[in-house]
């Protein structure tokens, strides 16, 4: 017998279980019909395989259009590795120096930073195509990656300053004492205790830019330079009925790192959300 | 204090140079481009207010294209917070594996911006798709949704309700934040759940219910994904999933108007701005913070 007052909570588990499964039946129907053959995929509502076929993995592993998938991988670690570097070393700079150094139009520079991360990214899209074009930099990975080396997600710059306001300033006026100047004081002491706001910043640099069609969509126009999603809707675009196979099975590939570094870095992905509100 | 002018330079010189370079500059160079004919191939000519009177006056697919956004923000984004707040409230009371639940719930927000998702609903809601299956099941022969004007935004509207993840993460955290003793006193009063929720819950969430207003309809606005793999990019069918971004896309970058489409990401400044100063506004109303304000 259940008493009752644990009904209520039994239920609420029901409900919250029921919920959760019907949000992840889309997840697990593609994870499912990876292993599908094409005729199994439209006709099966159940998302278990009855018979595993991993040829489709090989099959989307070799890719499209002569274009092997290991190709488009390699493109998105390289830009995504690329931004995560550049984030994490220009912000972290631009935001010890706005929490911590006291310096002419401070407020003005402050201010100027709290605005671009409101501003839509349409408005500099033209002019800043026009100039990686000029720059003859179009159809490769530098107009992704440069912009994240010059501090351009302000977005992260104000996350990590709020971070180091929560430091005590004793701390950096001991190491003034003992002869610290602002480089060590930064790279000694402000960067070892920043490193949750680092590693929130490293991880959502990463997801988004492997997830950032629109950027990669504008900027790369020839196959063999297609970063992941690219590839995944050369897939898309190319597919015959038959192809839904590897085309699933690349998807799933294709979320894999997002799968990886969520469940690794759970701690601080839950704390970045629920402290800076990050977006999505 | 002392001032360290010489450090700060150093520190700040790679964001200065993109301010520069990659947002003051490119923000004036796109509000004069905006008064030119530009396809790139041949130098800007200007022609004054013309790209924004076409817009105004001619351009009916620039008019799609916002009852196509506004329609997508107006429906997605209440329903969104709604379901985002139902489930933090759910998982609030100390619930036993609330780690994992929080964790499943936000599967889709973190999968949900990439395009093998996209892809994956429009194999999901079309003719054959699972959807349809299922309501074949119950005996219901259903339209193939997402290339049926009448629906096709629609299936973008439940993706995006689908990945309430990180609102609710939000959500949660203010919840945690509301003092027990709030609650043990209304009850004391004999308060019941409605109204504790109306009395206590509520206002005192207000100010992260604003927050998460302000950030989704800042972020719905400018969704293009979604839309681009599901219509195939091409905004159909018939237009009917044709976003603001999407067309400001075209233009660009299909067409090579430049300054057209200069022209229309300074109308999207715009609007965005104005929504989120009414959005602010109306905070006065019904923002309560606890410390008054201050």
């Amino acid at each position: 017998m259940i008493r009752s007052a644990e009904r209520p909570a039994i239920v609420r588990h029901l409900l919250i279980i029921a919920v959760a499964f019907v949000m992840l039946y889309p997840v697990l129907w593609m994870l499912g019909s990876s292993f599908k053959p094409a005729n199994m995929i439209f006709s099966e509502t159940w998302f278990w395989p009855k018979q595993w076929h991993w040829e489709n993995y090989a099959n989307g592993w070799r890719g499209v259009q002569g274009n092997p998938f290991s190709k488009f991988l390699l493109n998105s670690m390289i830009l995504s590795l690329g931004a995560v570097a550049g984030n994490v070393v220009t912000c972290s700079m631009a935001a010890y120096a706005f929490a911590r150094l006291n310096f002419r139009y401070k407020k003005l520079c402050f201010g100027i930073m709290l605005a671009t991360i409101m501003l839509p990214h349409h408005v500099t899209l033209i002019p800043q195509y026009i100039l990686f074009n000029k720059l003859d930099w179009v159809n490769s990975l530098a107009p992704l990656i440069v912009p994240k080396w010059l501090g351009t997600d302000a977005f992260f710059i104000f996350l990590t300053i709020q971070f180091i306001r929560g430091l005590p300033r004793e701390l950096d006026e001991a190491a003034t004492i003992d002869g610290c100047g602002p480089l060590q004081i930064y790279w000694r002491l402000i960067m070892p205790l920043a490193l949750p706001a680092l590693i929130t910043t490293a991880i959502f640099t990463f997801l988004w830019t492997w997830d950032d069609f629109f950027s990669q969509l504008i900027y790369l126009s020839d196959a063999t330079k297609y970063t992941v999603p690219l590839g995944l809707r050369l897939f898309l675009d190319s597919s015959s009925q038959s192809d839904w196979g590897p085309m699933f099975a690349m998807s799933v590939l294709s979320l894999l790192p997002c799968f990886i570094i969520f469940i690794v870095c759970q701690k601080y992905f839950v704390q970045g959300i629920a402290t800076s509100g990050l977006k999505g | 204090m002392k001032r360290h002018n010489g450090a700060a330079m150093l520190f700040l010189t790679p964001w200065f140079a993109g301010l520069l370079l990659l947002t003051l500059g490119p923000m004036l160079a796109s509000l004069y481009f905006s008064f030119t004919n530009y396809s790139i191939l041949a130098p800007p000519t200007w022609v004054g207010l013309d790209n924004y009177k076409t817009m105004l006056t001619e351009d009916k697919l620039f008019y799609t294209s916002l009852k196509v956004t506004f329609t997508y923000v107006f429906v997605s984004v209440p329903l969104k917070l709604v379901f985002a707040l139902a489930v933090a409230l759910l998982l609030n009371k100390g619930i036993k594996g609330l780690g994992i639940y929080r964790t499943i719930y936000y599967i889709p927000s973190l999968l949900g911006g990439s395009v093998a998702i996209a892809m994956l609903w429009r194999k999901m809601l079309g003719g054959d798709g699972l959807l349809n299956q299922l309501l074949l099941m119950i005996g219901i022969h259903a339209p193939d949704w997402v290339s049926n004007p009448k629906y096709a935004l629609y299936s973008i509207v439940l993706l995006s309700i689908w990945q309430f993840g990180s609102s609710m993460i939000i959500f949660l955290a203010g919840l945690k934040q509301i003092p027990q003793e709030y609650y043990e006193a209304s009850s004391v009063d004999g308060a019941g759940m409605v109204r504790r929720f109306f009395n206590i819950t509520l206002p005192v969430l207000s100010p992260v219910i604003f927050f998460n207003l302000v950030m989704q309809i800042i972020t719905s606005f400018q969704s293009f994904t979604q839309a681009f793999i599901i219509s195939n990019g091409t905004g159909g069918p018939i237009n009917s999933t044709l976003m603001y971004s999407l067309y400001l896309y075209k233009k660009g970058f299909s067409f090579f108007q430049m300054g057209y489409a200069s022209a229309m990401a300074w109308v999207l400044v715009l609007i965005i701005g104005l929504f989120t100063l009414a959005v602010f506004r109306s905070g006065r109303m019904w923002v309560h913070y606890e410390d008054g304000g201050n």
